[in-house]
């Protein structure tokens, strides 16, 4: 059981006070939005795609966020996870590992990091379907 | 850091002569009140006196107020008390509203699980209103409850309680089965009108760490002949209504508290305030005022702020040391929106968006503007990391 600093754990309140990688990629490869104002969360990240040898991987990740402090956290840690993997290995990112790499999310929490990981999955989808 | 509290809708500090007419009570005068001896006869004389200040404040009478934990427990026992004493044959019906405390909501709701009765919660408008005409069309003979809280909680809308009052008691007259009204009075204690037959209400529930008591004491007025049945069995304290041994220290500093309510003095000072805050906060792009533009009660600024996440806004004001209070499905355990916001329609996009400012007697003009200095910041910040949509 992680320990929390009240509502979030140290980690989280870190991501969100001092987000990385905050701000609009006007000339992105791929967006993905998740969430909806409706809900009270809307996330967008932005990825920029290189190329390493054989494989594609993500050169530049930004995101924007409406929502509270677990959907800015989550969508913050998200963009440092991504920068630099391959678009294979960043597929394989799930909710769990950003949770866990988040020091843990209270109960009522989780579904925001869930936003993050379908965002990603929405913005490489994005740039597959361009690139095609 | 600086630390600016304006949640004295959510808690209040204990006013330090409030702590200092507790103190004998935990120490030197501690016995129990049920006891003869000269200990026990001390505590119930303070008891005695407790009660008199609030019978004065009320304009009743001292055997109609009994001590409670909360208004929480006055509201249980008031709902659940009042309909298990009808003893009728036919299911009583209860009429409430659709933006009571939870308190009021879930007791309803139990009595309809049960069985017990029927409950109709009436609709507000935009501004968080009860509708008289709304209420006596839902009346039926089988009406035995009507509550409705004085001044609404989340976003300070003052009902129109003397109207309601006042009808029910000419109806009445022409009634077999009289109708109770009670109402939920912690948000009005301190700043509004609370004589009981000014409201014309047979039933009042209130909480102390509203208005500068401690936590874990409230009171309840019930009108003479108005019967309850217990809903904490044991001992015959507290008029048989309420078993259990009286909490002396806390039910003088309730007292200690009523009798320091001066709504002229903080009433005029407060709704000086607030009104500069609303005067400045309403100026930023994209924010406006919930609840009634007027009828409204002096220490509650409601807002709703467009493309800015409340729970976000809090932490960050939270930084900066100033303590408000978000009503958005992020913050709550159960994910769902405020039940106040939905019934007076607030469009759905800006349901998480809402923030309260309740303001208190030591709060300073400079802290207003501290305050307005740094929601401005924190709202272009937080605009500037939302997506366009």
């Amino acid at each position: 059981m992680p320990a929390f600093d009240n509502l979030y754990s140290k980690k989280v309140m870190e991501y969100f006070r001092h987000p990385r990688n905050m701000g609009e990629m006007k000339d992105a490869d791929g967006t993905g939005t998740s969430g909806s104002p409706v809900c009270g969360d809307v996330l967008r990240l932005f990825i920029k795609v290189g190329q390493k040898g054989q494989e594609e991987f993500i050169k530049e990740a930004k995101f924007q966020t409406l929502g509270c402090g677990a959907a800015i956290a989550s969508s913050s840690i998200l963009t440092t996870m991504i920068k630099g993997k391959s678009l294979k290995e960043a597929k394989k990112i799930t909710q769990k590992e950003i949770i866990k790499n988040l020091g843990g999310l209270p109960p009522a929490k989780l579904h925001c990091s869930l936003l993050a990981s379908q965002a990603l999955e929405k913005a490489i989808k994005d740039y597959e379907n361009k690139k095609t | 850091m600086k630390k600016v509290y304006f949640d004295h809708a959510a808690t209040s500090f204990v006013d330090p002569e409030v702590l200092k007419a507790m103190l004998p009570f935990f120490k030197d005068s501690f016995g129990n009140p049920s006891e003869a001896h000269f200990l026990g006869q001390e505590a119930k004389k303070a008891i005695e006196k407790s009660r008199q200040t609030l019978a004065k404040f009320f304009q009743a009478k001292s055997d109609e107020i009994i001590f409670t934990s909360s208004a929480t427990e006055s509201i249980n026992l008031v709902h659940k008390g009042l309909i298990e004493a009808l003893e009728e044959r036919r299911k009583p019906h209860v009429i409430t509203s659709q933006i009571e405390h939870k308190a009021v909501l879930n007791t309803c709701q139990h009595l309809e699980n049960l069985g017990l009765a029927e409950v109709t919660y009436l609709p507000v408008d935009k501004f968080g209103l009860v509708n008289l005409e709304d209420l006596k069309k839902t009346i039926t003979p089988q009406t035995r409850l009507v509550s409705i809280m004085y001044v609404n909680n989340e976003v300070g809308t003052i009902q129109p309680l003397k109207e309601i009052g006042r009808f029910l008691k000419k109806i009445n007259k022409g009634r077999k089965k009289k109708i109770f009204f009670h109402t939920d009075a912690t948000q009005a204690m301190a700043y509004l009108d609370c004589r009981v037959d000014y409201l014309n209400v047979d039933l009042l529930s209130f909480t102390g760490h509203k208005i500068h008591a401690p936590k874990g004491i409230g009171a309840l007025y019930i009108r003479k002949g108005t019967k309850l049945v217990r809903q904490q069995d044991g001992g015959r304290q507290e008029f048989n209504l309420r078993a259990g041994t009286e909490n002396v220290p806390y039910i003088v500093g309730l007292a200690k508290a009523i009798s320091l309510i001066d709504r002229q003095k903080n009433g005029e000072k407060v709704k000086k305030l607030t009104k500069n805050l609303t005067d400045q906060l309403l100026k930023v792009p994209g924010v406006s005022l919930t609840g009634h533009p007027l009828s409204r009660a002096p220490h509650i600024v409601s807002l709703v702020i467009e493309n800015v996440e409340s729970e976000s806004m809090l932490l960050l004001l939270s930084d900066r040391g100033i303590a408000v209070s978000a009503m958005s499905a992020c913050s709550s355990d159960l994910l769902k929106p405020s039940h106040v916001l939905e019934a007076m329609q607030i469009p759905k996009n800006l349901l998480n968006n809402a923030l309260r400012f309740s303001l208190g007697k030591n709060n300073t003009e400079e802290e207003i503007n501290y305050v307005v200095k740094n929601f401005k910041e924190v709202v272009s910040y937080l605009r500037k990391l939302a997506p366009k949509l």
